[in-house]
């Protein structure tokens, strides 16, 4: 009777296994449709040319419109009462303003790829992925009132803009910069060599963010110490010149005390005495500073790497005209000042610098200040294709990826 | 008219159910696989099935340009993991830390629970068992932040070490290590606890009436009968450990293999080599999991 029973049994899990992989089955299956569609999507926006796709007038508002934001991009004051700039927007266009949080920039691109969403704020490093993906549909910046505000230094930038048609209004901007404890560092750094020398002083404490996209930083202190290497964009780096990024990273190792990624770790590291110098963001020196913990931070002379973040448009948009009246209005004065200051980054449009609470907002993110961010090479996900003569010899995120694994060991 | 459907109807919709119920009742076999398809169908597909999704996706590969995945199948991915060093070096750094960890929490554990089973009054063990189970209340992430607090340079035990001359081990290996082994304590108390507590009194006492000692008692009865026990704790602190990627990020900047699959899939989007890196563990666990029934420590679970 047993051994009947364990026949039995065995033979029911051998039906389900079946059952259940004849389900997988169809479930790839229907996969691969979906997919289809999306290449199909890419040769339309792709063969029909840059007005394919692009709305001609701004119509009726749908009634609401689905984003995928940043935390602390898209603010109707839940989080805080005080930070408010979407019940306006939401009164004025009769638009229901939906946010999905995305944590990271794949993240996004994937929730993009759902098509069940009409806007992003995508950072650099995930805007090209979705152009070329034909995620995101072209922007018709006529229709934009405000973007004539913006920064010239933002627009047609080679995150947002792919053979000169654009693709997003930018949101605003913020460098990495060299963050040092003045009691321990001195002198007071005014270069990146302070991060990068194997023999440093502060071996042990020196920290690095904790990303592939940080290999760009290292190819940046190369394009002023070595430029026999021909670097000219540190997001398009070709055998050789990643070969020597790598390798400068892979000296790094030995000083880092540790990589910080998120801004949490970033200030208890500095707070605790465990980093001393290393790359940070406005936004955590000014937390440090108001903590009493003595740092300053500086662009060094090399430049530095920094974001830009952009508003796309979902090229499946089912509630395009109040995805563009929300792309006008976050780039509006009121809301991005608002917006930026809340975040802590330089805003986007140049009539909000008179809005702000803090007077010195733009001052201290040095938001007009062309001749700084000329020093600024925005995040942008590196691609096979150069974008220049050399064809498609560059090295693609997932090798930086993969290099960046190599580098931490 | 109405009422006469109604009168014929009832008793034979009560007759099919009935009918329904006797037909199982004289099947058992087809009643039992009734029962069982709700939550088999669910564990085969949710767990076994997600496992057959990632092993199949291990072969995929990636589209350079817009980071898609091609379905086409080649073993790129573990070629790859083979040739380059620094998995290697990753996957032998996460085993190694992972046994170190489950050495340290048996030996810490075993006079513990040997303690709560076999010397404490009733009282005493109630409190011990909670004391061991209220840090599994704590949010996982507190307990590892405060550890970080604790390790960093100004922090608890460079202040204690300082008279001394020592200082604290930093942000590395060494903090990796301590922080899982804090961490998975417990899962490792409790197996062992209910194990020693199954072994009879009787047995101990019978090992000193015929002269031996307790050095000899404990490891010639105690351990043998305890074992399996240890090893189905130690299944806990390996595989917590073995599949962890959190603590490694905050305590130090070291990699374990779940930091490499994380970085591929929430990055880079490379969700192929993620999953060719997760067979490593899968296969560890494997293997383990086979010495462990060896080990007869299924028995105790």
């Amino acid at each position: 009777m047993k051994q009947r029973n364990r026949r039995f049994a065995r033979w029911a899990v051998t039906a389900l296994v079946i059952g259940v992989l004849s389900m997988l089955a169809a479930g790839c299956g229907g996969d691969d449709e979906s997919e289809a569609d999306g290449g199909a999507a890419t040769t339309a926006v792709e063969s029909g040319g840059a007005p394919e796709g692009m709305l001609d007038a701004i119509g009726e508002g749908e009634g609401e419109v689905n984003l995928i934001a940043w935390a602390g991009y898209v603010e109707d004051g839940s989080t805080d009462p005080k930070v408010d700039w979407v019940t306006d927007f939401e009164t004025e266009s009769g638009c229901q303003v939906n946010v999905k949080l995305g944590n990271t920039s794949d993240e996004m691109v994937t929730l993009m790829r759902t098509g069940q969403y009409d806007g992003v704020s995508a950072s650099g490093d995930a805007s090209l992925r979705l152009v070329a993906a034909g995620d995101v549909a072209p922007v018709n910046m006529d229709l934009i009132e405000n973007y004539e505000a913006v920064f010239e230094g933002l627009k047609d930038q080679p995150h947002n803009t792919v053979d000169d048609v654009n693709y997003g209004v930018p949101h605003g901007r913020g460098a990495n910069l060299l963050q040092y404890r003045t009691d321990v560092v001195d002198p007071a750094p005014d270069s990146w060599s302070v991060v990068w020398d194997e023999n440093s002083p502060y071996k042990g404490k020196v920290t690095a963010y904790d990303s592939p996209i940080y290999i760009a930083d290292a190819a940046v202190y190369l394009m002023a110490t070595q430029p026999d290497l021909g670097i000219e964009d540190p997001y398009e780096l070709d055998e050789e010149q990643f070969a020597a990024a790598v390798e400068l990273l892979k000296g790094q190792r030995a000083v880092i005390g540790e990589y910080w990624s998120d801004y949490t770790k970033q200030i208890a590291a500095f707070t605790g005495g465990d980093s001393v110098v290393g790359t940070t963001w406005q936004v955590i020196t000014n937390v440090l500073e108001s903590e009493k913990v003595p740092v300053a931070s500086v662009l060094p002379k090399e430049g530095s790497t920094g974001w830009s973040d952009t508003w796309m448009i979902s090229s499946e948009a089912e509630n395009p005209n109040c995805m563009y009246m929300w792309m006008n209005h976050i780039i509006s004065p009121k809301a991005n000042a608002a917006a930026t200051e809340y975040f802590g980054e330089a805003p986007s449009s140049s009539e909000a610098c008179g809005l702000t609470s803090n007077p010195d907002h733009c001052e201290i993110f040095h938001a007009d200040d062309e001749e700084y961010f000329s020093k600024i090479y925005y995040w942008k996900t590196p691609q096979a294709d150069c974008g220049d003569d050399r064809g498609a010899v560059c090295k693609d995120y997932s090798e930086w990826t993969q290099a960046w694994t190599e580098i931490k060991g | 008219m109405t009422s006469v459907p109604e009168v014929t109807e009832a008793p034979s919709r009560e007759g099919a159910g009935r009918r329904l119920s006797s037909f199982l009742h004289r099947h058992p076999r087809l009643r039992l696989s009734l029962l069982l398809s709700g939550p088999v169908g669910w564990l085969v597909i949710a767990y076994l099935g997600s496992l057959a999704v990632l092993l199949v996706a291990a072969f995929w590969r990636l589209d350079p340009f817009t980071s898609e995945i091609v379905h086409e199948y080649g073993i790129d991915n573990f070629r790859t993991l083979w040739e380059r060093d620094v998995y290697r070096t990753i996957a032998f750094r996460t085993i190694g830390i992972a046994a170190a960890v489950t050495i340290t929490d048996a030996l810490l554990a075993f006079p513990i629970a040997y303690y709560m089973a076999k010397v404490a009054s009733r009282r005493t063990r109630r409190i011990l068992v909670v004391a061991i189970l209220m840090p599994l209340w704590a949010s996982y992430l507190v307990k590892v932040y405060a550890w970080r607090i604790i390790l960093q340079e100004n922090g608890v035990l460079n202040w204690a070490l300082d008279p001394i001359g020592l200082t604290g081990p930093g942000f590395g290996n060494v903090a990796t290590w301590l922080v899982f082994s804090y961490l998975w304590l417990p899962f490792m108390i409790l197996p062992i606890y209910a194990g020693l507590e199954r072994i009879p009194d009787s047995l101990l006492e019978a090992s000193s009436d015929l002269g031996g000692r307790a050095g000899r008692t404990f490891l010639r009865v105690v351990l043998p009968l305890a074992f399996p026990a240890v090893v189905a704790g130690s299944i806990f602190t390996f595989s917590l450990t073995l599949g962890d990627y959190i603590t490694p990020q905050i305590v130090s900047s070291t990699q374990f293999i779940g930091n490499v699959v994380y970085i591929n899939v929430g990055v880079a989007n490379n969700l192929p080599l993620a999953a060719a890196f997760a067979t490593v563990p899968i296969a560890v666990m494997v293997l383990y999991l086979l010495g462990a029934r060896r080990a007869g420590a299924f028995d105790e679970l």
